[in-house]
């Protein structure tokens, strides 16, 4: 078969009536009881918004308390509660679930053509576990939150005496929302792909989901027996941990990271998919070295099993060990160079339009390129000695999940909302939004790269007055990317009610998703559409009777 | 629930969920499913397993001394009950697979009974550990009769007069851990194995539609395999 791609059904043909999945069935139950993939998307949606709403307003307040060097606004025991509810909501409530569990859940079904995930049960099991997950980490808060810091180290954990129990538990249960949700995207894409449909012609994003669920699958029970051992030596007082009682507590770190290392690729491979998505359409172009791309997402899922020791450095791990996890660490810059020299090559020659999804694509290109390449100068055994702990390890690891992962998520929710909800955001307010968080983010973490350099332990609560004015630009920027997401809130929901309506296909994307009315119909397809190259873009044009892009029609040689 | 996809569903078979296409599509995806789930099983109880390896690894004059204060023949005994449980487990599938209705729940229900009989015997054990104060951690505090009782176990002339180790709660803190683990997960089995048998009873399977027999088996069979690595690692160390 070497015909181009000419879709069975294109979307002018769709039916203009069919009711959207937004107006099938009304009330609280039928939406937190509902087996609709797109539906507990959109519950996903709201719920991760919520904690990253909850993330932000405690990162707000660590960067005022930061302010001065010494006491500004709380405590330092609130201090140490709040940097650690800041951590743990946003990683284990915001970027883990984030991309894979709403965008993902809302997209993948139909990227595939198909009517629903394999197993819709799981699915919504897999979101009321979250939300009970994020109950107890709120209970915890509630009871004074814990003050560990996310990582949980012991034997701090086991003898502090706040609230840890509780949102450990919290923890755990997440774990199993995770782990369902990738059991449930690895069958789905091995059983539900369309006729036309072979591995190779996946849109790279499943291709991102389908590494991510492998490691969601394999990483997170260690992360549920990790933190089952550290609830039952808290409650119960086993001691495997415990040295007092002939435990170890290196080996909490080892089980820790061989979870939490994973789960960084948990976070950032689904946004590399989605970056892959944006760069082809706003280009205009077909993607680069398409294979390129999808094999790197394996070989990450692959190399993120054999790093996790590049947390330890200093721990007391033999140095043969060090050497490895050094050498390893390395090896994972080769697939993540691979993707970003493919995205710029994408780029290379197409027609760029700077709608905000390429803003924000844009502003991941250059933002993970300089977290992950910082990321070298930590794997490197004798300058992570010297940054070990201190502001650069804040900085890299800001740049990677939030220049990285929050601003993938960015384009793609800005990329998907007018498929989610079926209309479309003011588009100038976008960009300046968008221009608002990236200045905003260089400013607060640039400083913090610097600080962190000369010396700047992270987590302290006071400092030498020497790294004051970088603090100080480091929470400006802070505040501004604050105005700006406060900014992409007031027009996101303003867009939901006054919003032009959209298209079904604004964009001009040649995957399945942009075939089915925005918003979809609650069967999605009618039929399993035949899928044809995904980045193939060349038969779509842009009607502006539509507002949106329709395929070429077949007789019509004048119209082209 | 789901009025809408009911159209099309007139000409499926009942058992056919509205996402799939067909029976086979369904069962395979089940299966595919099963599997990963049981991976993560695997991975859970890797990590205490490899707890295990750790402190034997380092400590094995723990293990050694340790071990001793278990019970070899009730170890062997609930061994020899839950390989017995998986051949009628694996009996149990084929008769839904041939649609013997009465054969799959007296399969199942004689499964479920060596279940019982396993936490039975396992209860037994951890009354006597309890008794003989051989706990974890914190809650280690042996009574002199047991930590006789382990010293006069073995004949050898040299370790006659041993004491014991420091730190031997490790090694009750592992056992622990691990058979709890263990039980709670054939609980989890006896559910699933009584939800089966009560739909088998109502007879809701036919060799067209055995999935939940099927996977109810795999997730057993992985329960017994778990059990056959921890019997020889916790109660016969040399």
């Amino acid at each position: 078969m070497n015909t181009v791609s000419s879709p069975a059904t294109p979307a002018a043909a769709e039916p203009e009536h069919a009711a959207s999945y937004l107006q099938d069935g009304h009330g609280i139950k039928s939406w937190i009881m509902t087996l609709d993939h797109k539906r507990i998307g959109v519950l996903y949606l709201i719920s991760i918004l919520a904690a990253m709403f909850l993330g932000g307003l405690f990162a707000m307040l660590i960067r005022t308390e930061l302010l001065t060097p010494t006491k500004t606004v709380m405590e330092a025991e609130t201090y140490n509660r709040v940097f650690t509810l800041h951590g743990a909501i946003m990683i284990f409530l915001f970027i883990i679930p984030g991309i894979p569990a709403a965008l993902g859940n809302f997209v993948l079904p139909l990227m595939l053509g198909a009517r629903d995930v394999a197993f819709p049960r799981l699915n919504r099991l897999s979101w009321h576990l979250y939300v009970i997950g994020a109950l107890f980490a709120i209970y915890s808060l509630i009871h004074g939150g814990a003050d560990t810091g996310w990582t949980f180290y012991t034997p701090y954990s086991t003898t502090t005496t706040s609230a840890v129990v509780p949102i450990v538990f919290g923890a755990f249960i997440l774990g199993f929302s995770s782990i369902l949700t990738g059991l449930n995207f690895i069958v789905t894409i091995h059983r539900f792909r369309p006729p036309g449909m072979g591995w190779f012609r996946m849109p790279l994003f499943l291709w991102a989901l389908y590494a991510t669920a492998i490691i969601q699958v394999l990483a997170t029970p260690v992360l549920g027996i990790t933190l089952l051992l550290l609830i039952v030596e808290r409650v119960l007082g086993v001691g495997i941990f415990d040295p007092t009682l002939g435990g170890d507590p290196v080996l909490f770190q080892h089980f820790f990271w061989f979870y939490s290392h994973p789960a960084v690729y948990i976070m950032i491979l689904p946004a590399m998919g989605v970056i892959s998505e944006l760069v082809s359409t706003f280009s205009r172009k077909h993607i680069f070295g398409y294979k390129a791309i999808a094999y790197s997402s394996v070989a990450i899922a692959f190399l993120s099993f054999l790093v996790w020791g590049h947390h330890m450095f200093v721990s007391g791990q033999s140095p043969m060990a060090n050497m490895i996890f050094s050498a390893l660490t390395f090896s994972v810059a080769i697939p993540s160079a691979v993707k970003v020299f493919n995205w710029v090559a994408t780029m290379y020659k197409g027609s760029i339009k700077m709608d905000a999804p390429m803003t924000y694509t844009v502003a991941f290109i250059l933002l993970f390129g300089i977290g992950g390449l910082t990321g070298l100068f930590l794997g490197a055994l004798a300058t992570d000695v010297h940054l070990h702990d201190t502001y650069f390890v804040v900085a890299h690891f800001h740049y990677t999940m939030m220049g990285g992962v929050l601003m993938a998520f960015m384009g793609g929710l800005h990329y998907w909302w007018p498929k989610i909800f079926g209309r479309m955001y003011n588009e100038k307010l976008a960009n300046i939004a968008s221009l608002m968080i990236v200045v905003g983010f260089n400013i607060t973490f640039l400083s913090q790269f610097i600080m962190g350099s000369l010396g700047m332990p992270r987590r302290y609560y006071n400092y030498r007055p020497e790294f004051e004015s970088y603090h100080q630009w480091s929470t400006a920027g802070a505040y501004l990317q604050a105005i700006g997401f406060i900014l992409v809130a007031v027009y996101l929901i303003h867009s939901l009610r006054r919003g032009r309506l959209a298209p079904a296909n604004p964009w001009g994307s040649a995957t399945l998703e942009w075939r089915c009315a925005s918003p979809p119909p609650t069967e999605n397809f009618a039929q399993q559409p035949t899928a044809g190259d995904p980045y193939d873009l060349k038969p779509l044009v842009f009607d502006p009777k539509l507002g949106g892009f329709t395929y070429r029609a077949e007789s019509a040689e004048g119209v082209a | 629930m789901q009025e809408s996809h009911q159209q099309h569903g007139e000409h499926r078979s009942a058992h056919l969920a509205h996402q799939f296409d067909t029976l086979d599509q369904q069962y395979q995806s089940g299966k595919l499913g099963i599997w990963i789930f049981l991976v993560t099983e695997i991975l859970l109880f890797a990590g205490l397993f490899c707890v295990y390896a750790v402190y034997r690894a380092n400590h094995p004059d723990i293990f050694i001394y340790a071990h001793r204060f278990l019970n070899k023949n009730l170890g062997a005994l609930n061994t020899a009950v839950l390989i017995f449980s998986s051949f009628t487990m694996a009996w149990a599938v084929r008769a839904a697979q041939l649609g013997k209705k009465r054969a799959l729940v007296n399969l199942l229900a004689i499964t479920l009974l060596c279940a019982f009989i396993f936490l039975g015997v396992k209860y037994v054990e951890y009354q006597n550990k309890w008794k003989e104060g051989l706990l974890w951690g914190t809650h280690y505090h042996p009574i002199e009769e047991a930590a006789h009782a382990g010293e006069a176990a073995p004949a050898d002339s040299a370790e006659a007069h041993y004491t014991g180790p420091p730190n031997v709660h490790v090694f009750f803190g592992i056992y622990f851990l691990m058979t709890g683990l263990h039980a709670l997960h054939i609980i989890a089995g006896m559910a699933i194995i009584g939800w089966v048998l009560v739909k088998a009873r109502r007879g809701a399977f036919s060799p067209s539609y055995f999935y939940p027999v099927d996977y109810a088996g795999l997730y057993w069979h992985l329960v017994d395999l778990i059990w056959i690595f921890l019997f020889p690692l916790l109660y016969l160390i040399r």
